[in-house]
């Protein structure tokens, strides 16, 4: 809990300059309009646009204009509000705080499909602890790809922190082995794990993250903490089969919704947090490890409907 | 990757041919289910709307033909106007007017050279694995290549493609030449190397030209389509390289988004090739639909996993066929050429109609199979299959105990397993980590297999079918690799040695 605090705090400043700019653009489609017909079909054309999927988008605008139809609303205003309570509701706070350990060190494992910024998302998630005062210890658990320790060694020395790493094509859960002992003995507040892009149809890969995944729960008392899925926002309905894959190999506590600094919505969380529950806790919003931000639901829609 | 696509024409057209004529309403109501499959599919809104427009205005125009089903005859309206809008056949698709013609082997070679290739788009699309891929199929084709590490922002970028040359030198087949261009020095930080690209670009091309290099790949780096100043950078490098290619890297599992930003790459670099990464996933691939609408250029390969030879040609009569579920037999039946040679197969053939298959033959089979990629994908290639493939789990790692079984016998076993007794069984099982019931259920299955092998040798194509659907019927008894399917090839679950293989795929 302290953990997402503190690093709520560090982002909350540009978090305010990106909702002017969020609350600018909606105002041109939504507010202050006249809801009618038009503006339904305008607004479920947006709703797909970003990514939203045609099933959550068919029922929240059959009910807008269900309202509409009753009298109930009738101005874009209340749509946006009717929006924002939609995702409030379905994000609750408590939900989106990064999980910890009672005691010893914080185990976050980090997953997703290739390319989708899981290195980059830890640099992150380590620079916005390390400026809450929290000690890191990063495990380099893609053993496979080409130049992905090194990547990993990059960001650890200009954040000032330890990387465990293994053997080039080497078992990847025996990293984890190592970086949990090594996260022990430092009495290191936290031990991020990167492990490798995988998709979620590679049966054999999706069992080696299980793998890793129980080489931390027997090395750490209830670890790994936290489970953090990585999705590119500008994935599209294929997301919500790896949310379900990967929760099935790894348990997925949250979701880190990375390259949202792009024109990409990453309106596909809203189907995958319907289907399974799965709550979005940061999102990535560029390429340094400043580019962190806790996800907001209110900013999120009116992201949405941005130009 | 389109298979969930295909499920949802299949059940449209279910319904749609029950009934007798096409009449306006019926034909309308079908749409309406075609724009929900392609929205779900991951294609924009607005091409979604482009394509059932004119799949609407063709079917209502469309004179009923006697004896054939409305419903076929509006699948075949789909699939036409599917395969224009991803570029069509080769012969009507290609080339951009004005761009340099498509070769067959879809990189031409310009005179005087070299050729240079520029790879761009957004961050993690697959860029700098495509390189290495690009330079794998030049060196096969004799053609020598230089890799330029033009990406000198992203962390370890430029030694992920120094490992990357290096793989293609050390494991791709072929003989030519493969080079390595960086300036490691001048890498910084994100946001401070704006431009330095340029320079490394002209100089790498220089190089190239000083060597004789056949073809240079630029692996420039990740960026947004909405970063200005990054854009002006690929435009200066474009202005002072003069690349013959510049190609798009996009990941097929991309979203509406697809459509904003090959717009804006289009915009700015005129692009004349789009490759498309991750067709391995399930994606149902809709951002392949999108790119090729803003761009217009065409699709000239897609990536079909992390390894230097997981790439292939893209052929939009078979994706199209592939959605509308009539599945990608002849991407199966090259698939299989390039791995078994014509006399292996007709001396194979040979030994199946005999009965002489031995567990050796079974072994160089199950190989060869798991060769050709994953399980699910080539299963995705057949007719049909595409639709019950969802709710099959393959078992790779079945099929590494089958290999690990074989492996662990002698020759003597290997061509009479009659000799299996209860201590070769448990030796057998004790060197492959299996039990020894699995051993003797393994050697019983290998024995149905043979027998129904030298029945089937004898029968009619469909016969053939009927048979392999009967045999797949009963389930996980059978040894998958003879099912008449091929097997699953993995990172990490294979026993082959040969450097060949190993370039195949790489452990992992
Ligand atoms: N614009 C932008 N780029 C990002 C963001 N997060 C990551 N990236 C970029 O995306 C690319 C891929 O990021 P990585 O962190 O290497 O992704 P990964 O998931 O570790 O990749 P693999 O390990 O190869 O599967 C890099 O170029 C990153 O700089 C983000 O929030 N915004
Ligand atoms: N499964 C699969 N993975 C791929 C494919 N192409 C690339 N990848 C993986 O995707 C991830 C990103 O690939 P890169 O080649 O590093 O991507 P990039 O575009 O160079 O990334 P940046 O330079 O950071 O923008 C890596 O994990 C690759 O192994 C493909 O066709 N299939
Ligand atoms: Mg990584
Ligand atoms: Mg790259």
């Amino acid at each position: 809990m302290g953990l997402f605090r503190s690093i709520a705090s560090k982002v909350r400043q540009g978090l305010e300059k990106t909702r002017e700019v969020f609350v600018a653009s909606v105002r041109s489609l939504l507010l202050g309009k006249r809801l009618d017909e038009g503006l339904i079909l305008q607004l479920e054309r947006r709703l797909i646009e970003a990514d939203v999927g045609v099933k959550t988008t068919a029922r929240w605008i059959d009910s807008i204009r269900a309202d509409f139809k009753a009298g109930r609303i009738d101005s874009g205003d209340h749509v946006l509000a009717y929006l924002k309570g939609e995702l409030k509701r379905l994000w609750p706070e408590q939900d989106r705080e990064l999980a910890s350990a009672p005691r010893g060190p914080t185990v976050i494992l980090v997953t997703g499909v290739n390319g989708a910024g899981k290195t980059t998302s830890i640099a992150k998630l380590c620079s916005a602890l390390r400026k809450g005062g929290k000690s890191v210890v990063l495990g380099a658990c893609d053993t496979f790809r080409a130049g992905a320790v090194r990547q990993l060694e990059v960001w650890s020395e200009r954040l000032g922190v330890e990387v465990v790493k293994g053997q080039q094509g080497g078992d990847p859960a025996a990293v984890a082995f190592d970086a949990c002992a090594a996260a022990r003995a430092r009495h290191a507040d936290v031990l991020i794990l990167d492990t490798a892009g995988r998709l979620h149809t590679q049966d054999s890969l999706m069992r080696q993250l299980t793998k890793i995944r129980s080489v931390v729960a027997k090395q750490i008392a209830g670890g790994p903490h936290e489970v953090l899925l990585v999705l590119d926002a500008t994935l599209g309905q294929n997301a919500l089969r790896q949310a379900e894959e990967f929760t099935r190999a790894a348990g997925v506590t949250g979701i880190f919704l990375a390259k949202l600094d792009g024109t990409a919505k990453g309106g596909v969380v809203v189907a995958i947090k319907e289907a399974t529950n799965i709550p979005v806790k940061f999102i990535g919003v560029g390429e340094t490890p400043d580019d962190i931000q806790p996800f907001d639901p209110e900013a999120f829609v009116e992201a949405m409907f941005a130009e | 990757m389109f298979d969930r696509l295909s499920d949802a024409f299949h059940g449209l057209f279910r319904t749609l041919s029950g009934k007798g004529a096409i009449s306006e309403a019926n034909v309308r109501g079908a749409m309406g289910g075609v724009r929900a499959a392609l929205l779900d599919a991951d294609v924009h809104l607005n091409v979604v709307d482009t394509f059932t427009q004119r799949v609407l205005d063709d079917a209502l125009g469309m004179k009923v033909v006697e004896g054939v089903e409305p419903g076929q005859q509006i699948v075949k309206i789909v699939h036409d106007r599917l395969v224009e809008l991803l570029g069509g056949t080769p012969e009507t698709g290609g080339a951009t007017p004005g761009g340099p013609a498509l070769a067959s082997d879809h990189i031409p070679r310009m005179t005087p050279g070299p050729t240079v290739v520029m790879l761009c788009g957004l961050q993690g699309s697959g860029k700098t694995t495509t390189a290495g891929k690009l330079a794998a199929h030049l060196k096969k084709r004799g053609r020598s290549v230089m890799l330029a590490a033009a990406d000198l922002q992203r962390p370890a970028a430029v030694e992920q493609l120094e490992i990357v040359a290096q793989h293609v030198r050390d494991e791709a087949p072929g003989s030519a030449r493969v080079e390595f261009y960086a300036e490691k020095d001048r890498v910084a930080e994100y946001g401070k190397a704006v431009n330095v690209a340029v320079g490394v670009c002209r100089r790498a091309v220089d190089q190239a030209r000083k060597l004789g290099v056949d073809t240079v790949v630029l692996d420039t780096a990740g960026r947004l389509h909405v970063n200005d100043a990054l854009m002006a950078e690929l435009k200066q490098v474009q202005g002072l390289v003069q690349p013959h290619l510049v190609l798009l890297v996009v990941d097929a599992m991309t979203g509406q988004d697809a459509l904003h930003s090959a717009k804006a790459f289009h915009a700015a670099l005129g692009i004349d090739g789009v490759i498309l990464t991750k067709f391995d996933s399930d994606t149902r691939g809709g951002a392949a639909l999108s790119v090729k609408h803003v761009t217009g250029a065409p699709i000239r390969f897609i990536g079909t996993g992390e390894r230097l030879d997981a790439i292939e040609e893209f052929h939009a009569p078979r994706i199209a066929g592939r959605i509308l579920g009539m599945g990608d037999v002849v991407s199966l039946v090259e698939k299989a050429q390039e791995q078994v040679s014509q006399e292996e197969a007709e001396r194979l053939n040979e030994k199946l109609a005999r009965g002489q298959m031995t567990m050796d033959d079974f072994l160089g089979q199950l190989k060869t199979l798991r060769r050709m990629g994953p399980m699910k994908q080539l299963l995705g290639l057949l007719p049909g299959v595409g639709s019950m493939l969802k709710d099959v789990h393959i078992e790779d790692r079945q099929l590494d105990k089958v290999e690990g079984m074989i492996n662990s016998m002698t020759k003597e076993e290997r061509r009479n397993p009659a000799i299996l007794n209860m201590s070769r069984k448990r030796r057998i099982a004790a060197g492959s980590a299996t039990r020894p019931d699995e051993v003797g259920q393994m050697v019983r299955q290998f024995e149905a297999v043979s027998t129904l092998a030298r029945r089937m040798s004898s029968m009619s194509a469909s016969e053939k079918v009927r048979a392999a659907r009967e045999m797949g019927r009963q389930g996980d008894a059978m040894l998958p690799g003879l099912r008449g399917m091929p097997g699953y090839a993995s990172r990490g679950s294979t026993h082959t040695t040969s450097v060949k293989d190993r370039f195949k795929k790489r452990k992992r």
